[in-house]
């Protein structure tokens, strides 16, 4: 199988594997910070960072890491990259830190996280982990933005949205939309080539 | 053994990153907090008349002290003229669901509350943290209150038989903060006129 290119990466984390979408990783954070745009991008972009460099960091000391000890390696990689995240938010974002309040730290317990160093980064060179990083996290901002900015959007006429019941109605929502256009193409590459399922087997782990 | 090592090494080289995170960010930390706090002294006095400038006349109690909280405690000391108007106290209930809840109290001259505000805390979010002002009305049922008003005996939450509303699902919370704000005025029936007549600690620097 040949290397997939950058855009084919980018596909595959915004969209074919999705980690909010289609994998379900850290919903804890992505329903309870998503009641507004902004919030959702703070968080996202906190993520994203902790993501690329454990991603990296995870990559890069793999040849050391024995697979007996690797989880509290990855807990203690990750803890040490959130609990920096969350000092240079305090720094440098103090508004935002108090509006995401105790989901910064949190973002620790962000499943995804985990769930790539696990299935990607120990098995795959420095870069490419680190393209990983970026792609996955930025599906998950980019998730976060839709949904806070959805959220928002509509709470200007019924205020549920913005209420814990919404995120839930909006992640449905947002993955039944994902689910139907996905349908759609499927179907229309049936009517017109001979069909493949072309991303269904493209990424590896 | 060697599992043991690498373990070490890379906890050691984690620890190096946080602490360094930690030197580069420090100073601004404190400083965001100082911003943050000098905005929030405002609305705690309630529309008071004062003339002097309120970060001034900062007094500081080291612990351990009678006040609430195991950090020094911080008074802001507000003055018309020379004479003084009301206090402001920056403590910390340490009964709360989650860590210490860092709040400012503030007291007039006659021992009625003029504002809380919740400064810092991680109490869990959607119930505890209601005690927020920008989340809800909440501290806004001290206004006003004094030791008299409710008497000993009122100064809890509603369950507990007081006079305070608590928050659905959460008591754990809004008990310390009742309790917290008990003893900031008790301390402030006993210790009025130290507090007013203490000399600044910009005072203090200059004639040490």
């Amino acid at each position: 199988m040949s290397a997939p290119t950058i855009i084919e990466r980018f596909k595959t984390g915004l969209w074919y594997e999705n980690p909010g979408l289609v994998q379900l990783l850290g919903l804890c954070p992505l329903l309870a910070v998503t009641s507004t745009f902004i919030n959702g991008l703070g968080l996202g972009i906190a993520t994203l960072s902790v993501l690329i460099v454990s991603n990296g960091l995870v990559s890069a000391t793999r040849r050391w890491i024995r697979s007996e000890i690797r989880i509290p390696i990855y807990v203690l990689i990750i803890a040490s990259l959130v609990t920096c995240t969350e000092l240079i938010f305090k720094a440098w974002f103090p508004a935002l830190d108090r509006s995401l309040g105790i989901f910064i730290p949190l973002i620790v317990t962000n499943c995804a996280i985990v769930a790539r160093a696990e299935i990607f980064a120990s098995r795959n060179p420095i870069g490419s982990s680190i393209v990983d990083g970026i792609v996955m996290g930025t599906g998950f901002a980019l998730l976060l933005m839709a949904i806070g900015a959805f959220r928002e959007l509509v709470a200007m006429g019924w205020l549920l949205a913005v209420l814990p019941p919404g995120a839930f109605f909006t992640l449905a929502l947002a993955i039944a939309a994902k689910n139907s256009i996905d349908k759609r193409r499927e179907e229309r590459r049936a009517n017109t080539v001979p069909q493949r399922a072309k991303h269904l087997n493209q990424q590896d782990p | 053994m060697r599992s043991g090592i690498t373990l070490a090494a890379i906890a050691a080289v984690c620890t190096a990153l946080v602490a360094f995170t930690y030197q580069l960010t420090d100073e601004r930390i404190a400083a965001n907090d100082r911003a943050w706090l000098e905005q929030s002294l405002q609305p705690a006095l309630s529309g008071l008349f004062f003339d002097s400038g309120v970060s001034e006349s900062v007094l500081t109690i080291p612990a351990p002290h009678e006040l609430p909280g195991s950090e020094d405690a911080i008074i802001y000391r507000v003055y018309s003229g020379v004479s003084p108007v009301a206090a402001l106290f920056v403590v910390s209930a340490r009964d709360g669901y989650a860590g210490a809840i860092k709040m400012l109290v503030g007291i007039d001259i006659n021992g009625e509350i003029t504002g809380v505000h919740v400064l810092a805390h991680r109490e869990t979010p959607g119930l505890g943290d209601r005690i927020e002002s920008s989340k809800t009305d909440w501290g806004k049922q001290f206004d006003g209150r004094s030791l008299g008003d409710p008497g000993t005996s009122g100064w809890k939450i509603k369950r507990d038989g007081g006079d305070f509303d608590q928050l659905s699902g959460a008591s754990v919370t809004p008990r310390a903060v009742v309790k917290a704000v008990r003893e900031t005025l008790e301390y402030f029936d006993a210790n009025a006129v130290t507090i007013f007549a203490a000399a600044t600690d910009a005072d203090n620097e200059v004639t040490e």
